[in-house]
């Protein structure tokens, strides 16, 4: 399983003579491959959008989604369940059938080549609100009522109380959301039109058909697209393990 | 009171509700009323038509050798990756050391982001001397092959690409499933002297058959909207050779922003959102039917 990764990583410490050894220690260890990516290519400019782009969206669908989750779980007003099967509905749509009208938005509205282009579809998520909502509905009313009693706003309940209480699954949440954003591509392909706005995947497809032959920097290109997620994954593994299983056992 | 709090409710989703109007709904209609238009990016014309863009398509062999492709990567992938994942979790969770570690290294592809993992695998592919898989069968004797370059092996090298990608996540909830079965059943069918094999086909399985159903569609729907593989495995992201592995995504993003046929290519868009509907639906009906063990 792991082989490919071994591989990938290897490969990117080799010299171009080495690179297509069949050896998996490179003879002469060399970071030359990532010197060259980050001083002559725009790959730190890549890497710059992909974090803006993953972190923006991250924080934003916490937001929304805990808020819309709350709201879902512990209000009662007209139109509730309709808008709670709404949002879910649109778990169906395929997102390639929203690019051409995305597309079309982006260029009517002006937004080409900024980061709010490929930024603003992913701002909520309606997986992220069905999780919320199932973790908020176990906080007991008492709790929230207590708070009422005390003078806190509605507002001040949600941020002070409630947003405390689902830490675990506001991590399992930013998980899925920073993951997801730092790998997108199809999108991000669409919209980002000059290397300038390229994210990673993006960049790292592009850099590759530039440089086809040279196996060396695709391989460092696609290592670093991918070291901040292994760091990611070190730090938070037990909440990604529980997160994907939590995805899987909803149905 | 009550007035109070529902008026606080609806400030709270007036901004998501008005994202969910403008970024999801809208968009969706729009993309339905432009699979009935002519409408080319390029030309301010854009006449209703009716079904003539879905005539065409059909008509077209390019779409439909990429409509077929799709089916493949569905039928070739789904009972490779649900197999190998049941077989590895129930392998897994009979392991009692280091059962984190093996996790971390199932769930690794995963997360990688699929442009990096495609070009790693596309270079397992590559003819000798680079290519790796090639080097090994040749190290045992056996004739290289042209893999990515071939007709016939490129779909499958790519299936195999993504099964590979797919695993560890699959792996995950059958792993998390099988910790809900309750360790008596298989103790008491032990003690009544069924076999292991046994015991598997006629306890864990249908336990497990709710999970098998929910990967199943949601893996479905993966392979079906199969894309950034393709686009990075084949020379030029053209999903060669010859069409050979051009997915359905594939084909609308070519239509669509290679050729600027917006009202041809949403057409295309309507087709996979009628497949994933119909796998959806499907797996509606199945779950309803869900058998008390």
């Amino acid at each position: 399983m792991v082989f490919p990764f071994v591989w990938m990583f290897s490969s990117s410490f080799k010299t171009s003579e080495e690179i297509y050894e069949m050896s998996l220690i490179p003879n002469e260890p060399t970071i030359a491959n990532y010197e060259f990516i980050f001083k002559y290519s725009m790959f730190p400019r890549w890497f710059l959008n992909s974090m803006i782009v993953a972190v923006v969206t991250t924080i934003s669908v916490l937001f929304f989604d805990s808020l819309i989750g709350y709201t879902l779980a512990k209000y009662t007003f007209p139109g509730k369940n309709i808008i709670f099967i709404l949002i879910l509905s649109t778990l169906m749509i395929p997102t390639e059938m929203l690019v051409i009208p995305w597309y079309i938005m982006v260029r009517q509205l002006g937004w080409m080549e900024t980061y709010w282009s490929i930024m603003f579809p992913g701002m909520i998520s309606a997986f992220g609100i069905f999780l919320m909502k199932q973790f908020m509905s176990t906080i007991p009313d008492d709790l929230l009522d207590a708070a009422r009693i005390d003078g806190v706003s509605e507002f001040g309940i949600f941020i002070r109380i409630v947003i405390p209480l689902v830490k675990p699954a506001l991590a399992t949440l930013a998980i899925f959301n920073f993951v997801g954003n730092w790998n997108a591509f199809l999108w991000p392909l669409i919209v980002a039109q000059t290397p300038k706005m390229y994210t990673l995947p993006v960049g790292v497809s592009y850099f590759s058909s530039e440089n086809l032959t040279r196996w060396e920097l695709i391989m460092t290109g696609a290592a670093v697209s991918t070291i901040p997620l292994i760091i990611f994954f070190i730090i938070f593994q037990k909440q990604i393990v529980k997160g994907i299983a939590m995805s899987g056992l909803k149905g | 009171m009550g007035q109070k709090r529902i008026v606080t409710a609806y400030v709270f989703l007036a901004i998501p509700l008005v994202f969910y109007i403008v970024v999801r709904f809208y968009p969706m209609i729009y993309a339905f009323w432009l699979s009935f238009t002519n409408w080319r990016l390029i030309s301010p014309k854009k006449d209703f038509v009716g079904f003539d863009n879905f005539v065409k398509l059909f008509k077209d062999k390019v779409f439909t050798t990429s409509l077929w492709n799709t089916i493949k990567y569905v039928t070739f992938g789904i009972p490779l990756v649900i197999v190998l994942s049941l077989f590895l979790a129930t392998t897994l969770n009979r392991v009692r050391h280091l059962q984190w570690f093996y996790r971390l290294l199932y769930v690794m592809p995963y997360i990688t982001p699929l442009v990096a993992v495609s070009w790693v695998w596309r270079w397992i592919y590559q003819r000798p001397p680079a290519g790796i898989l090639n080097n090994v069968l040749m190290a045992f004797g056996l004739d290289a092959q042209p893999f990515l370059s071939s007709m016939n092996q490129s779909l499958p090298a790519i299936v195999v690409t993504t099964v590979w990608v797919n695993l560890g996540y699959c792996i995950i909830i059958y792993l998390a499933g099988l910790q809900t079965i309750p360790q008596e059943y298989i103790e008491a069918a032990e003690i009544d002297g069924a076999t292991s094999r046994q015991s598997f086909f006629k306890i864990t399985l249908p336990l497990l058959n709710p999970i098998t159903v929910f990967l199943v569609v949601t893996q479905s729907i993966t392979f079906l909207r199969i894309f950034t593989q393709v686009y990075n495995m084949t020379d030029q992201g053209s999903g060669g050779p010859l069409n050979a592995t051009k997915p359905l995504v594939l084909y609308i993003y070519q239509k669509a922003f290679r050729s600027f046929d917006m009202g041809l290519a949403s057409s295309a868009t309507v087709i996979l959102f009628m497949l994933i509907m119909g796998i959806t639906l499907i797996q509606l009906l199945v779950l309803n039917k869900r058998v008390q063990y």
